[in-house]
C-alpha cells in the first residue's frame, strides 16, 4: 500500500493537527470531506488550499437554493435541440451535442485528478444531498439520453462545505469524513494574521487581537465576528493608518466587525454595562 | 482495539456502525494515526462523527475509554521522574510524612500505584484523597493542596488528545440541549409542502416538448404556475403558571414559527394549562374562540402543534368543571378536548418543555395516550417536525 499524502496547509492557509488529520483521511480512504463551521472561518479557502497543495486543478460547483443534484451531473439541452430542429441548425441527430456536463461530470470525466468543491451543500433543499449519495459512492452515473456512463478516470477529492445552517442526511453523512472547523483559539490567529499582513507592528496586532476576542465574547451578538471579519478589520485598520486601538464606543471601523444594527446596539449597551462594573 | 471503543460511542449517543468500523479500520492500516494516542483521537473523530452536535459526546466516550492508557506514555515516566527529583531537592521544604512518602516510593513503586489507581477508576473525580482527580489531597491530579502532586490532565505540555478532549470544548454544540431562534427556524423548514397555483409563469418542459410533438415539430411553448408553499400550521400554546421558567424558550419558538415563510398560514391560540371549549388569540386571555368554531374553520389538513408541559393535577384533566378559571362551567373534561383536538387533525404533535426524564407518573404520561409527544429540544423539534410531515400512520407502526 502507497503511503498516504500527508496534508500540512499551504504557505497562506495554515492548519491544525485535527484538520490535517481530518484532510488525511479524506485523502486515503477516497471519501469526501464535509467541512462545517462558522461563517467566515475558512471552509472555502481549505478547498482551494488542498489543491494548491496536491497541484490538482481546483472546479467549483457553488450551491443554490434553487440547485438541483441532476445539474451537478449533466443537463440535456432540449430547448436547443427542438430549436435546431426547427430552423435546421447544426446535427440534430447527435445527442452528445447537447448534454451539458456539470461539475461533478466534469471532475469525473477530467483525464488528471481533480479537487471538486462542492460549496454550500446545505443551501439547496433538504434532499439534495441523498440524490448525490450513489454518484459520490460510486463516482460514476449513467447519461441516459446517450446510454452512456461516465465513470471518473482520476477519483476526485472532493470537498463539501456546509454552513451547519440545516442537517444533512444521515446516509450521506455516514459517506463523508467529517471536520468541524473550530474557531482559532489567539495563537493560531496570531500566526493568520501574521499571514495575511506580515509587516504589522506587533503592538497593534496585540490591541487589535485584544478588542476583538472581546468582542466576540460578548453576550446577545447575533452574528460573531469571525476570522475574515478581523483580517478586513486589520487590513482597514493598516490603510487608513490607525496606531492604536482601545475597546471603547467609536471604535474604527467597528462596521467591518459587527454587521447587523442589532449586534451595535448590543455592543454599545454592554460596553457602558462594562464600564459601570468597573468604576 | 478500537472495538470496544465503539461500543462505548454507541452508549454516549454517538451513532456509529459497521461503517465507520471498517473506514477506522482501514485508516488504521494505513498508518494515519502515527502509532499514538493522539493521531488516533484525531483519525477516529474525523470518521466516527458527523454532526458537531456529537463531538462532546466522542470527547466524553474517549475520555472514558482511553483515560487510563495515558498513564502509560513515556511522557508521564518523565513527569514521574522529574516530580520525584523536584521533591527530593526540596526535601526540606516538605513535612515529615511527606518526606517519608517520597523516600518510601521508588519510581516503579510509585508507576505502579498510579497506574493500579487509574484502573481501579473509571469516572472523573474532584475533591477526594484517593483518586486521581481535581482538588484533592492524593498524590495524583491536580489543583490538590498536596503540592507535590503528580500533574494528571490540565495546562502544561504539548495539548494531549485526553487533554483535548477533557476540555470539553464542544459543549455548546451538543444538539439535545440549548436552541436558538435560527435552529428552531431550521428545524420548522422541515415541515413543508408544495403545490402548483397561481398565473402561469414557468416553462413546463415535459409538455412543452409533448405538445411540440403532436405539433409535428412547431414549436409550442407551454407554462404554468410556479410551485408554492402549501402547509398550514396552529401553534396552541400553554402560558403562565409552571411554563413561567420556560417563558424564554417558547419566546424564541413563537418568534422562530413567526420567521417561518414556508408555510401558508400560521394561526397562533393560547391556552392556560388544558384546552377548555376556547382558546385565545392573546397571551392575556382577551379575544376568545370556541374550539368548534375554530374546528370548523380549520379543516382536518392543517397541522396541529401544541405546545405545553402538560402538568396539572390530575382534576383539571379528568374532570368536569375542571377548569381552575372560576368563571369557566364546563360540560367536558380537559382530556376529551385534547382528544376531540387530536381526532379532528390528520397530523397534530405535542411539543414538551420539561425534559422526558420527568414524563412518567403524572398528567403527562395521561396526555401522551392521546397526542404523541417530543421534547423542546433541536432533536425532538426535528424529530417532530418530520412526524408531522409524514402523518399518523409512521409513528403508531414504531410505538
Amino acid at each position: 500500500m502507497a503511503t498516504p499524502i500527508r496534508f500540512k496547509g499551504t504557505a497562506s492557509y495554515l492548519t491544525n493537527e485535527a484538520l490535517e488529520a481530518s484532510v488525511d483521511c479524506a485523502l486515503a480512504l477516497e471519501k469526501p470531506l464535509l467541512v462545517r463551521g462558522e461563517p467566515g472561518t475558512g471552509k472555502t479557502l481549505l478547498a482551494e488550499a488542498v489543491a494548491e497543495a496536491l497541484g490538482a486543478p481546483l472546479l467549483t460547483w457553488h450551491v443554490k437554493s434553487t440547485t438541483r443534484a441532476q445539474e451537478g451531473l449533466y443537463t440535456y439541452d432540449t430547448v436547443q435541440r427542438l430549436y435546431d430542429s426547427r430552423f435546421g441548425d447544426g446535427d440534430v441527430k447527435d445527442i452528445r451535442r447537447y448534454i451539458k456536463l456539470g461539475p461533478l461530470g466534469r471532475a469525473f470525466a477530467s483525464e488528471q485528478r481533480v479537487v471538486l468543491l462542492i460549496d454550500e451543500v446545505d443551501k439547496a433543499d433538504i434532499e439534495f444531498p441523498n440524490d448525490l449519495l450513489h454518484e459520490l459512492d460510486k463516482m460514476r452515473f449513467h447519461i441516459i439520453e446517450t446510454n452512456e456512463d461516465v465513470a471518473a478516470k482520476q477519483r476526485p477529492v472532493v470537498i463539501i462545505t456546509s454552513n451547519a445552517e440545516k442537517e444533512l442526511p444521515d446516509a450521506f453523512l455516514r459517506r463523508c469524513v467529517f471536520h468541524f472547523i473550530d474557531f482559532p483559539e489567539r495563537e493560531l490567529m496570531t500566526r493568520i494574521v501574521g499571514v495575511h499582513h506580515p509587516n504589522l507592528e506587533q503592538g497593534l496586532v496585540d490591541q487589535a487581537m485584544e478588542a476583538f476576542y472581546k468582542i466576540r465574547n460578548m453576550q446577545r451578538l447575533r452574528k460573531r465576528p469571525s476570522t475574515s471579519e478581523l483580517v478586513d478589520w486589520i487590513h482597514m485598520l493598516k490603510t487608513m493608518g490607525v496606531k492604536d486601538v482601545k475597546l471603547e464606543k467609536n471604535l474604527p471601523f467597528l462596521g467591518t466587525l459587527l454587521k447587523k444594527e442589532q449586534d451595535l446596539v448590543a455592543y454599545a449597551d454592554q460596553l457602558s454595562g462594562g464600564s459601570r462594573w468597573r468604576s | 482495539m478500537f472495538i470496544p471503543f465503539l461500543y462505548r460511542l454507541r452508549q454516549h449517543g454517538v451513532p456509529v456502525g459497521t461503517q465507520e468500523a471498517l473506514s477506522l479500520a482501514r485508516a488504521l492500516a494505513m498508518g494515519l494515526h502515527d502509532s499514538s494516542l493522539d493521531g488516533f483521537y484525531y483519525a477516529a473523530r474525523a470518521l466516527c462523527v458527523h454532526s458537531e452536535g456529537h463531538l462532546d459526546a466522542f470527547d466524553q466516550a474517549f475520555l472514558a475509554e482511553f483515560r487510563g492508557i495515558e498513564g502509560k506514555h513515556i511522557q508521564l515516566k518523565e513527569e514521574l521522574l522529574n516530580w520525584l527529583k523536584d521533591a527530593k531537592l526540596r526535601l526540606e521544604d516538605l513535612s515529615k510524612e511527606e518526606r517519608e512518602l517520597v523516600e518510601s516510593l521508588d519510581l516503579e513503586e510509585l508507576k505502579r500505584l498510579f497506574e493500579e489507581r487509574m484502573n481501579e477508576q473509571k469516572e472523573r473525580h474532584d475533591r477526594g484523597n484517593r483518586w486521581v482527580g481535581t482538588a484533592g489531597t492524593s498524590p495524583f491530579g491536580r489543583e490538590g493542596q498536596r503540592g507535590e502532586g503528580i500533574r494528571v490532565g490540565g495546562e502544561g505540555g504539548s495539548r494531549s488528545a485526553v487533554k483535548t478532549a477533557d476540555a470539553r470544548k464542544y459543549r455548546p454544540y451538543r444538539s439535545d440541549l440549548a436552541l436558538d431562534v435560527r435552529q428552531m427556524e431550521m428545524a420548522l423548514r422541515r415541515l413543508r409542502m408544495w403545490h402548483r397555483e397561481g398565473a402561469d409563469e414557468e416553462l413546463d418542459l415535459d409538455s412543452t416538448i409533448d405538445a411540440t410533438a403532436k405539433n409535428v415539430g412547431e414549436l409550442e411553448v407551454i407554462t404554468r404556475p410556479p410551485s408554492r408553499p402549501n402547509t398550514r400550521v396552529i401553534l396552541l400554546m400553554d402560558v403562565g403558571g409552571s411554563m413561567d421558567p420556560y417563558v424564554d424558550l417558547m419566546s424564541r419558538l413563537f418568534s422562530a414559527t413567526k420567521k417561518a415563510s414556508h408555510w401558508k398560514e400560521l394561526r397562533t391560540y393560547y391556552f392556560h394549562n388544558c384546552v377548555y371549549g376556547r382558546v385565545y388569540k392573546t397571551e392575556r386571555f382577551d379575544e376568545p374562540v370556541w374550539v368548534q368554531d375554530l374546528l370548523h374553520e380549520c379543516p382536518p389538513h392543517y397541522k396541529l402543534i401544541m405546545v405545553g408541559d402538560a402538568l396539572m393535577a390530575p382534576y383539571e384533566l379528568m374532570r368536569q368543571g375542571g377548569s381552575i378559571a372560576l368563571n369557566d362551567t364546563n360540560a367536558l373534561p380537559g382530556i376529551a378536548w385534547l382528544m376531540m383536538l387530536h381526532q379532528h387533525f390528520k397530523s397534530s404533535v405535542w411539543l414538551n418543555p420539561e425534559p422526558p426524564a420527568y414524563w412518567e407518573g403524572n398528567t403527562i404520561s395521561t396526555v401522551r395516550t392521546v397526542f404523541e409527544m417530543y421534547p423542546l429540544t433541536l432533536e425532538g423539534l426535528t424529530q417532530s417536525m418530520q412526524y408531522l410531515s409524514r402523518g399518523r400512520g409512521i409513528a403508531r407502526a414504531r410505538s
